[in-house]
């Protein structure tokens, strides 16, 4: 199908993004426009005005501040996949990239994008929830953070308002003791997780975060996995995944078999951040 | 406020000028307006990668970008490539290993390896990262492995050309 009619606005900086935004309700901010795209040809979205702020180049930037690495919401997912700093200050995230749909549509997607659209079975909200990190947002009335724990809310619902634009994600830097694992099951590469999940174990203070995607309608944390995990027993973690989560079947998997492959992924991705 | 846009861009290296609406995607324009019709229209959300272009050196889904956004950029197509000789030798290996029955997903298949190729830098990737790189796009012919023989065969050749 072909898109309903819009109007098209290029947004020259941020500031001009936030103005064209403002007082436009029914405007939709255009990224890297892979999820958005299949949704207006498919007239699943019909927008009266789509704010292209591609060419906004202060969005780009992928660097280290102040202990964190501070992805632009713009940077593509190929440009973070083969980023040597992001290997090295979030290897969750290089982990996670290749996961990502497919070559072309890496090319152009944007983390700001994934995060904004917050589909539940994606890899970049799980691996910034599981990374402790935060959502930068600006807004005619200034700029905020939203800590992931709190910006996923609902199924497609964040705590993004009407007018506000993610700018950058932040995350802590990886430190020497600190290991990472990631596992997806995934009817084709490059499709969206059946079931999927992220973790960051951490050394200083000692904490373990479980993010899994694909089992609800936010990425969901495992909390009481974790704690178990984090005393080394993989047997009480994967017991108490049981419990943590509540998979609803959808057209791909059933329920039960969403909670199985989330304890499979568990063993899989324990083996990754426990020292065997 | 739908009003249609200017736009000038390049396209396998000629400059075109072309009033669009917002709403037409850059595959949809290249067809109809260029007739450059060997970049195919599938699934029109992302899935298939019949219309895998190149745009500013790296592929794209061209039934997820808008025309307007191509203002001031470099298209490149399956006409311009194969033109241009850039991919003469996976053309021929596509034939001699019956890599293409009916052609639709075929321009992508070619323009997808070609950057896989690019990428390798003279080394040759593995038929699991030949798999891994193709896989956003669908054939519904071949079974995909003449297609991962075609490209490997490629790699290869180029991989002892590079020495």
């Amino acid at each position: 199908m072909k898109p309903a009619p819009f109007a098209y606005a290029k947004a020259r900086s941020l500031d001009h993004a936030i103005a064209l935004l403002d007082g436009a309700p029914e405007a939709r901010i255009l990224a890297g426009g892979q999820s958005l795209m299949p949704a207006l040809n498919m007239r699943l979205s019909t927008p009266s005005l789509l704010v292209d702020i591609n060419r906004v180049s202060e969005l780009s930037q992928i660097a280290q501040r102040n202990g964190q690495l501070e992805l632009g919401a713009l940077a593509r997912h190929a440009e973070v996949e083969l980023s040597l700093l992001v290997a090295r200050l979030a290897p969750l995230l290089a982990m996670a990239l290749p996961h990502i749909a497919h070559p072309a549509i890496r090319n152009r997607g944007t983390v700001g994008g994934s995060i904004a659209l917050a589909d539940p079975a994606a890899e970049l909200p799980a691996c910034l929830l599981a990374l402790g990190g935060e959502i930068e947002i600006a807004s005619r009335a200034g700029r905020r953070t939203v800590a992931a724990d709190a910006f996923f809310k609902g199924l497609f619902e964040t705590a993004l308002s009407p007018g506000e634009i993610i700018t950058a994600i932040r995350i802590p830097v990886a430190q020497p003791h600190d290991r990472f694992g990631f596992a997806e099951l995934a009817r084709r590469h490059g499709d969206y997780a059946l079931v999927g999940l992220a973790a960051a174990s951490r050394a200083e203070p000692r904490a373990i975060r479980l993010a899994y995607f694909g089992v609800g309608t936010t990425p969901v944390r495992a909390r009481a996995a974790e704690t178990a995990l984090a005393r080394g027993d993989i047997n009480a973690a994967v017991a108490a995944v049981a419990r943590d989560l509540e998979p609803s079947g959808d057209v791909h998997a059933s329920a039960a078999a969403k909670r199985h492959l989330a304890s499979v992924l568990l063993r899989r991705v324990a083996a990754q951040v426990i020292p065997l | 406020m739908s009003d249609r846009i200017d736009i000038t861009l390049t396209v396998n290296g000629e400059p075109v000028g072309a009033e669009v609406e917002p709403r037409q995607n850059l595959v949809d324009f290249l067809r109809e307006a260029l007739q450059l019709t060997g970049s195919h229209v599938g699934c029109e959300h992302g899935v298939c990668g019949a219309c895998t272009v190149r745009v500013d050196g790296v592929i794209v889904r061209g039934c997820l970008l808008l025309a307007v956004q191509c203002e001031g950029c470099s298209v490149e197509t399956i006409e311009g490539i194969s033109d241009a000789g850039e991919i003469a030798d996976l053309q021929a290996a596509f034939c001699a290993r019956n890599a293409l029955q009916c052609g639709f997903c075929t321009p992508g298949m070619l323009l997808t390896a070609q950057e896989l190729l690019l990428k390798s830098n003279g080394g040759a990737p593995s038929r699991d990262e030949i798999r891994a790189h193709l896989s956003g796009n669908y054939c519904r012919c071949t079974g995909y492995q003449a297609i991962v023989d075609a490209v490997e065969d490629v790699a290869l050749t180029r991989k002892g050309a590079a020495r």
